[in-house]
């Protein structure tokens, strides 16, 4: 008999660490060659470890939602063979030294995008109050009900947690450190469970994404209303006219092309800013995420070259990185090196948003909901159809007049789109 | 005139007001109590300490009577026993006395000062205290009203001679041969029992279908069936009408007069407040059919004027009236009180006795509550066995939802005493399950209630 020790594969380059996000396994469970074992993340992607051999595990290291480092232990297996690499070091410093000898070749890490089924389950907490009526008389020993008269609480506001909804001391001491409640109105009932949500995987990523955004980035944001008009009349009529292979036309494209146009005058735009080294990396290639709902959480897959990509082939690989970030299987690749980005809530899009820089770019494009309002032509209104667009920019490097030029260029892209075919 | 201030003045020393006032003096409040006749009020002088002293009396005397009989169960024998009723009533007296100096005690104690004397309003915040000696004004901050309540006299039987009120009978220094009650209720039954064990030929006249309306007929049937046993006649649905020549002149429940001879004739149809000679004319105090109408602290419709005890009207019981005194006490001293109380426990000294507290099932039913009802007969009970007396039974009313005791009674020889555990359990907030997993000592009656819970719950040991 022999135990073979699994540790966390390289899964990336660059990846040092990885947080553990599912197992597969528990101790005690047998495995076969292959079978999944536990579920890392990385930087963006979900990574599915495999056991390497046959045999019963006998250790787990670590519980979801902790980090492990690249190389640390992540299970031991009992296995059926020899003992000659039966080396188990209860210690994971032990552990890589004694690694080389004992550690056959990982079989080759399953890169995917994140799981819609994230270890998110909710767990109820028991509910502290019993139930009683509105207007019911409330159940306390007369040692509490004094107690109450004197702290000037009316037991009527206590949930009680004893036999029969029975106030104890105990109610009524965690009432005063916490204050009364609002009572409920005729006919409903106050709640009090808490459902606990441990936010782990993507959750937590997209957590300190937004944390880290928002701390170091000094938001500027700009709204601007753009007419649309034109633009959906030639979207309609290339809609109308395409052929069966080629996808429908949003308006995510024609934005696409209006940001390409837009940075080549502004580089400044489409770019990372290393705030840490100190240094702007201007892109010559635009790399435009667009900020995609899955069932799991936000995503950003990545249109790599919108430069070098048609209108068609624009809609093309927008569909495709949509559907496989909702499915999850999108790659490490399609999710990582944007440049810029683009959210869009669709018909949710309100009038203006605030949008949140996607680190470390320096500019993102919100695009808010379309709708038909009556504008003033000179002589009269007329009804245009109009679409906002919230930007927002990274303020240290970005000046508000450079911001304001990018996005009058984009308006005016894309309220005469033909501009959008010409070249300057 | 005499002139004195103090913080508190409590009008009235039954046990509403002696108590307020040894608790306001044990407060620190500078406290003045005014007490027209002895202290101790009705409760102590013509109440409940007197009437159980006869009742025991003639509990004790029954046993002999039985024994004598040749019909005790257990071979107990004895030969014409006789009762000195002139010795009774001195041993009652002296049981008063005692307790009257022990009032006076407590009171000196708790540096109270004692006026004996009527009390009247002059004011909120002034009375004047008519003593032997002369008058005293009194200035009060606060003023506590507790001045009881007496027997209602009926106009066609005003009591004198032969008509007496409850006072009246414990007064009697022989025992009646033949003796009429007006009024099945808790006051003429006890009473009642008691003299026809000491020997009087006892008739009741209630103008209602049934005896103790209070209490439902579950609990009352014992009851009338000792009645019956001890050769009381109870007339039902009868109206006392006039008396004439040595004759109580009655209509009864078929219509017809008829005339119960006796040579004394016991009126007990309810109490009324005592209000007479305060001057309460001089304040603005809302009533309620006569009785002092209060709020939840006791304070009546003016500022700074209490009212405690029986002068507020019905449940009329002197451990009410004691824990609202107290509760005025806390107040005026400046503690947040309210009357909370889940319960005031009632008992009628019946033979057998009668205990309820809290809600009966009826009235748990009628405030639209799902209950279970657990009953445990006393013939089941070792303890009733070796007492001779299987009479009655304990019975819990609890919320079928959550199990919470509603309400206690119990019917039975000395359940009295149970009184004190059922309050407890239904003030405590116990649900069936607080009294089922509670140990109950053995061989007691309190185990009744015990299996009475567990009954309740479906799993009644010893039924």
């Amino acid at each position: 008999m022999g135990e073979h020790v699994v540790k966390l594969p390289d899964v990336g380059e660059g990846v040092a660490e990885a947080e553990l996000v599912e197992w597969h396994v528990k101790v005690g469970d047998i495995v076969r060659e292959d079978d999944l074992l536990a579920s890392v993340m990385t930087d963006k992607a979900t990574v599915e470890i495999p056991s390497p051999v046959e045999g019963e595990i006998i250790w787990t290291g670590g519980e979801v939602g902790d980090t492990v480092a690249i190389g640390s232990e992540l299970v031991r297996v009992k296995t059926a063979g020899g003992s000659a690499e039966s080396k188990a070091p209860p210690k994971a410093e032990t552990a890589r030294a004694a690694a080389p000898e004992s550690k056959p070749e990982p079989a080759a890490p399953q890169t995917r995008a994140p799981k819609p089924e994230l270890p998110m389950a909710p767990r109820k907490t028991a509910p502290v109050a019993a139930r009683r009526a509105p207007g019911e008389r409330p159940i306390a020993s007369p040692a509490v009900r004094l107690a109450a008269r004197e702290a000037g609480v009316d037991l009527r506001q206590v949930a009680g947690s004893g036999p029969a909804g029975r106030i104890t001391h105990e109610d009524l001491e965690a009432f005063l450190a916490r204050g009364p409640d609002t009572p409920a109105a005729a006919g409903l009932t106050r709640r009090t469970d808490v459902t606990e949500v441990k936010v782990v995987g993507l959750r937590r990523r997209i957590a300190e994404k937004m944390a880290l955004s928002k701390s170091r980035i000094p938001h500027i944001t700009i709204v601007e209303e753009v007419d649309v008009t034109a633009l959906e009349e030639l979207r309609a009529a290339l809609n109308k006219k395409a052929a069966a292979d080629r996808p429908k036309l949003t308006v995510l494209p024609f934005l696409m092309r209006a940001i390409v146009r837009a940075v080549a005058e502004l580089p400044a735009l489409n770019a990372l800013f290393d705030d840490d080294a100190g240094i702007v990396r201007q892109y010559a290639g635009v790399h435009i995420g667009i900020a995609t709902q899955t069932p799991a959480g936000l995503v950003v897959p990545v249109v790599k070259h919108a430069e070098a990509r048609n209108l068609w082939d624009c809609a093309t690989e927008v569909a495709r990185l949509a559907e496989r970030a909702r499915d999850g299987s999108a790659s490490r690749d399609d999710l990582t090196g944007s440049t810029i980005t683009i959210t869009s809530l669709g018909p949710l899009g309100a009038i203006a948003t605030t949008p949140v820089i996607n680190h470390p770019e320096v500019a993102i494009v919100g695009v808010n909901r379309m709708a038909v309002r009556p504008m003033w032509d000179g002589t009269a209104f007329a009804p245009r159809k109009m679409m906002n667009l919230s930007s927002s920019f990274d303020h240290r490097v970005i000046d508000g007049w450079d911001a304001a030029v990018f996005v009058q260029r984009l308006k005016e892209l894309l309220e005469t789109p033909a501009l959008l075919f010409v070249d300057a | 005139m005499e002139e004195i201030s103090c913080r508190l003045l409590v009008i009235g020393a039954g046990p509403g007001g002696y108590v307020c006032a040894i608790r306001a003096g044990q407060l620190g409040l500078d406290t003045v109590i005014v007490e027209r006749g002895r202290l101790g009020g009705t409760c102590l002088n013509v109440g409940c300490i007197p009437s159980k002293a006869i009742i025991h009396v003639a509990e004790e005397f029954e046993v002999l009577k039985t024994a004598a009989a040749g019909k005790s169960a257990f071979g107990l024998s004895t030969a014409e026993p006789r009762v000195e009723f002139a010795r009774t009533t001195a041993w009652k007296d002296e049981i008063v006395q005692r307790l009257n100096n022990g009032v006076g005690g407590l009171l000196r104690k708790a540096q109270v000062k004692t006026l004996h004397g009527q009390a009247r309003f002059r004011d909120g915040k002034t009375v004047v205290v008519e003593t032997e000696t002369g008058s005293t004004l009194v200035r009060a901050e606060t003023v506590v009203i507790a001045s009881g309540s007496a027997p209602v006299e009926l106009p066609f039987l005003p009591f004198g001679d032969e008509v007496m009120s409850s006072t009246g009978a414990l007064a009697l220094t022989e025992v009646p041969g033949r003796l009429a009650i007006v009024g099945a209720g808790y006051i003429g039954l006890e009473l009642g029992t008691a003299f026809a064990k000491l020997g009087s030929k006892v008739t009741v006249v209630e103008a209602l279908p049934r005896i103790l309306p209070a209490y439902d007929a579950e609990l009352t049937a014992p009851v009338a069936r000792r009645l019956h046993e001890l050769g009381v006649e109870v007339l039902l649905g009868a109206q006392a009408q006039s008396l004439e020549r040595g004759a109580l002149k009655v209509k009864s429940a078929d219509g017809k007069a008829r005339k119960i001879a006796a040579d004394k004739i016991l009126v007990t149809v309810g109490r009324r407040p005592v209000v007479d000679g305060l001057g309460l004319e001089e304040l603005v105090l809302d009533l309620d059919r006569g009785f002092i109408r209060i709020d939840e602290r006791c304070e009546t419709s003016m500022r700074g004027v209490y009212a405690i005890g029986d002068v507020t009207g019905e449940p009329m019981l002197a451990h009410r009236a004691m824990a609202q005194g107290e509760m005025v006490a806390e107040i005026v001293a400046g503690h947040a009180r309210t009357w909370d109380k889940r319960c005031i426990p009632a008992i009628c000294f019946t033979d057998p006795e009668i205990v309820s507290a809290g809600l009966s099932p009826d009235e748990a039913r009628a405030a639209n509550q799902e209950i279970k009802v657990g009953v445990f007969p006393f013939s089941a009970s070792g303890r009733a066995m070796s007492r001779a007396n299987e009479r009655g039974f304990v019975r819990v009313t609890a919320r079928a939802d959550n199990h919470l005791v509603l309400g206690i009674q119990a019917v039975g020889q000395g359940v009295s005493e149970l009184s004190t555990a059922f309050g407890l359990a239904i003030e405590m907030g116990a649900t069936l399950e607080d009294v089922a997993g509670t140990i109950h000592a053995h061989p007691t009656l309190g185990e009744s209630f015990q299996e009475a819970a567990l009954k309740a719950l479906g799993h009644a040991l010893h039924i």
